[in-house]
């Protein structure tokens, strides 16, 4: 009784208090004004030369940069003081969608009296406001609690933006949209070649591992024995599982003609994915299994009493109610080989890992980012999409209780 | 049971014996390559690789377990309250950024060898201890807390004496699979010159040497294996031994 009493008192006295300010703006707000007066953008005549960094007001023509600092100020304000949560989303948004003009407008002005071999990109600054307002914008986001079609409204937008961004040529003169401008080609055909390897080996995983779940809940015997087999897989390195599966697929193309006619090779798109398969086993496997298990034995004899057969009791009744959680499965899988997908350039398998090992190779910045970039987007693509799918599916299974 | 035990042993003292002397597992591996070419890695020693590479994942690791647990707490304090929708979506978009990726951006800013892939690594392995932690934390029981808090203990003591003992299972997975992860994502620290078991792998890709990458690769695999069952074991001798205390 006592406990509960001073609980209560708490409550009352952290909610009466009225804090005039957001606990999460006092974190982001100090960082996004402290960040407009770091390095905007560097600039560096040539390849070669050392870059140098500029500010925002040396980065922008004066009317632009003093525009530019007090829109974000206005915006770090509104996040820092306690507002809707709405307005907080929009202010935010606002100022990265400025941001993101801005950084295109100051390459442009850097570049203006410089020869073609001037690299400007975007500067520590740049990329902490950047982080600053993500953060803000994620917050509020995520206290909005938004339906999921909203959110995947909102998704396709921002990507639909961002295109337009790209396609419009505001950004032609930052460093790594160059380095796409000149392999533009090559760019979507790692581009192609990425998804295929990652949402392919995803697909053929569905196609073996939601059987396998259904075989796992039916025999139990064999059960851990699945589940232990595809966990050791999971367990290996991806670079030590991709140059493993090298040697007998070498062998296989150089032994056995049928595999060689085939396209199959020890290196090269074979290995790849056949290793994200493998990976993508045990999380489809396992969820499938834990939605089958999570079906409440009343559905599942209100379906028996209907006089249902096994086969329409799992086709009509227990999958459906297993699918989200098959869809979790899907969702990780997907996060994950796309980013896995990165690794198979090293073996040959393509995708924007090409970029990101090239870029090492020639310690070049820009195409690092030029491989980096498109990848996070699309695994973070992929990830609102799937989990709107996820929280779909779960409301469609309470509507049908 | 005992088989597990004996597969177990098998195969530690199989890579005791190959990082201790290579050259004994030549003949094996010879048939993987052309004639002439070397079938044992020697442009670094193996079991030194294998040392650095360990370190690293270790301290990456541990790290991030202090800071991961360290910010869970905090974020389910009722202070800190605001705080724990923005990081659980913090936690969950920083687990789309492959690790390829926080390795690759870490470069620029540390230059190449063992700083990015530090960093890479404790950055990456942050994510399953922090959502594991918080989990943990955020679904004890209310009758647990209620009772917990009957008893007139303070909230430190409710938290190191009821909350963290009851989420260390939960903690205790999520360093493992952290330390995992770690030990995959090092290996590709060695496309950014880290030193780690990865370069033999990378070498056999460079020179299309076969035998290094077998012996590359089944050495880092071996060595995960292993270490995600003695963390599996560990965590089942402290539920074992938590649960005997909780009965008593």
């Amino acid at each position: 009784m006592n406990s509960g009493a001073t609980q209560t008192s708490e409550d009352l006295r952290d909610g009466g208090r009225a804090l005039w300010y957001d606990k999460v703006g006092l974190l982001v707000a100090p960082i996004a004004v402290a960040a407009m007066f770091l390095p905007f953008m560097s600039f560096a005549a040539n390849r070669i030369v050392e870059a140098e960094s500029r500010s925002i007001l040396a980065s922008l023509p004066q009317t632009y940069a003093v525009m530019l600092l007090a829109a974000l100020g206005v915006a770090a304000l509104l996040l820092l003081v306690r507002t809707s949560t709405k307005l907080r989303a929009v202010s935010a948004g606002a100022a990265i969608a400025l941001l993101l003009v801005a950084a295109g407008l100051a390459a442009d002005h850097l570049s203006a009296d410089a020869n073609t071999y001037a690299r400007v990109r975007p500067a520590s600054g740049f990329w902490l406001l950047l982080f600053a307002f993500s953060l803000g914008l994620t917050d509020a986001i995520t206290r909005l609690r938004l339906r999921p079609t909203t959110r995947i409204a909102l998704a396709t937008a921002a990507l639909g933006a961002l295109l337009l961004l790209v396609s419009s040529g505001l950004w032609s003169n930052i460093s790594f949209l160059k380095e796409y401008e000149n392999q533009a080609q090559l760019f979507w055909r790692e581009a192609r070649q990425h998804i295929t390897l990652s949402v392919g080996s995803m697909l053929a995983a569905c196609i073996v591992g939601i059987p396998l779940g259904i075989t796992c809940q039916n025999q139990r015997g064999t059960r851990s024995a699945i589940l232990n087999t595809l966990t050791f897989v999971q367990t290996v390195p991806s670079l030590a599982l991709f140059g493993l599966l090298i040697a007998p697929l070498s062998w296989l193309a150089s032994n056995v003609p049928v595999v060689s006619a085939l396209g199959i090779r020890g290196i090269g798109t074979a290995p790849a994915l056949v290793a994200l398969f493998a990976y993508s086993l045990l999380p489809i496997t396992g969820n499938t299994l834990a939605g089958l298990e999570g079906v409440s034995t009343s559905a599942r004899e209100a379906a028996r009493g209907m006089g249902m057969t096994r086969h329409q009791r799992l086709l009509r009744i227990e999958l459906p109610l297993a699918l989200p959680a098959i869809l979790a499965g899907i969702r990780i899988v997907l996060v994950q080989n796309i980013g896995l997908t990165t690794i198979a350039a090293l073996i040959g398998g393509g995708g924007f890992g090409v970029f990101v090992f090239q870029g090492l190779g020639q310690a070049s910045i820009d195409l690092v980012l030029l491989g980096v970039i498109p990848t996070i987007i699309l695994a973070f693509a992929s990830a609102v999409l799937m989990d709107a799918f996820i929280d779909m599916s779960r409301k469609e299974r309470r509507e049908h209780r | 049971m005992r088989a597990a035990w004996l597969i177990r042993l098998c195969l530690w003292l199989l890579l005791c014996l190959f990082l201790a002397e290579p050259q004994l597992f030549a003949d094996i591996l010879r048939p993987l390559n052309r004639e002439n070419a070397p079938t044992i890695y020697t442009q670094g020693v193996l079991w030194q690789l294998t040392l650095i590479h360990l370190t690293l994942t270790a301290v990456a690791t541990l790290a991030a377990s202090i800071v991961a647990i360290t910010l869970a707490i905090l974020v389910t304090r009722r202070s800190g309250r605001d705080f724990l929708p923005l990081s659980r979506s913090v936690a969950n978009i920083g687990q789309t950024f492959p690790p390829v990726a926080v390795l690759a951006l870490a470069v620029p800013v540390l230059g190449f060898g063992s700083a990015p892939t530090l960093v890479a690594l404790f950055l990456y392995g942050l994510l399953p201890i922090f959502e594991n932690t918080v989990t943990g934390l955020t679904t004890i029981p209310p009758s647990v807390s209620e009772a917990a808090r009957g008893v007139g203990m303070t909230a430190a003591q409710r938290l190191f004496k009821v909350e963290l003992p009851l989420a260390a299972p939960l903690i205790l997975t999520g360093i493992r699979v952290s330390a995992v992860i770690s030990l995959g994502t090092a290996t590709i620290g060695s496309t950014v010159a880290a030193r780690t078991l990865g370069e033999v792998i990378i070498a056999g890709l460079l020179t299309n040497n076969m035998a290094f990458i077998v012996q590359g690769a089944a050495l880092v695999g071996v060595l995960a294996i292993l270490i995600f069952d003695l963390l599996t074991v560990a965590e089942r001798a402290f539920a074992n031994r938590f649960g005997a205390s909780a009965t008593a």
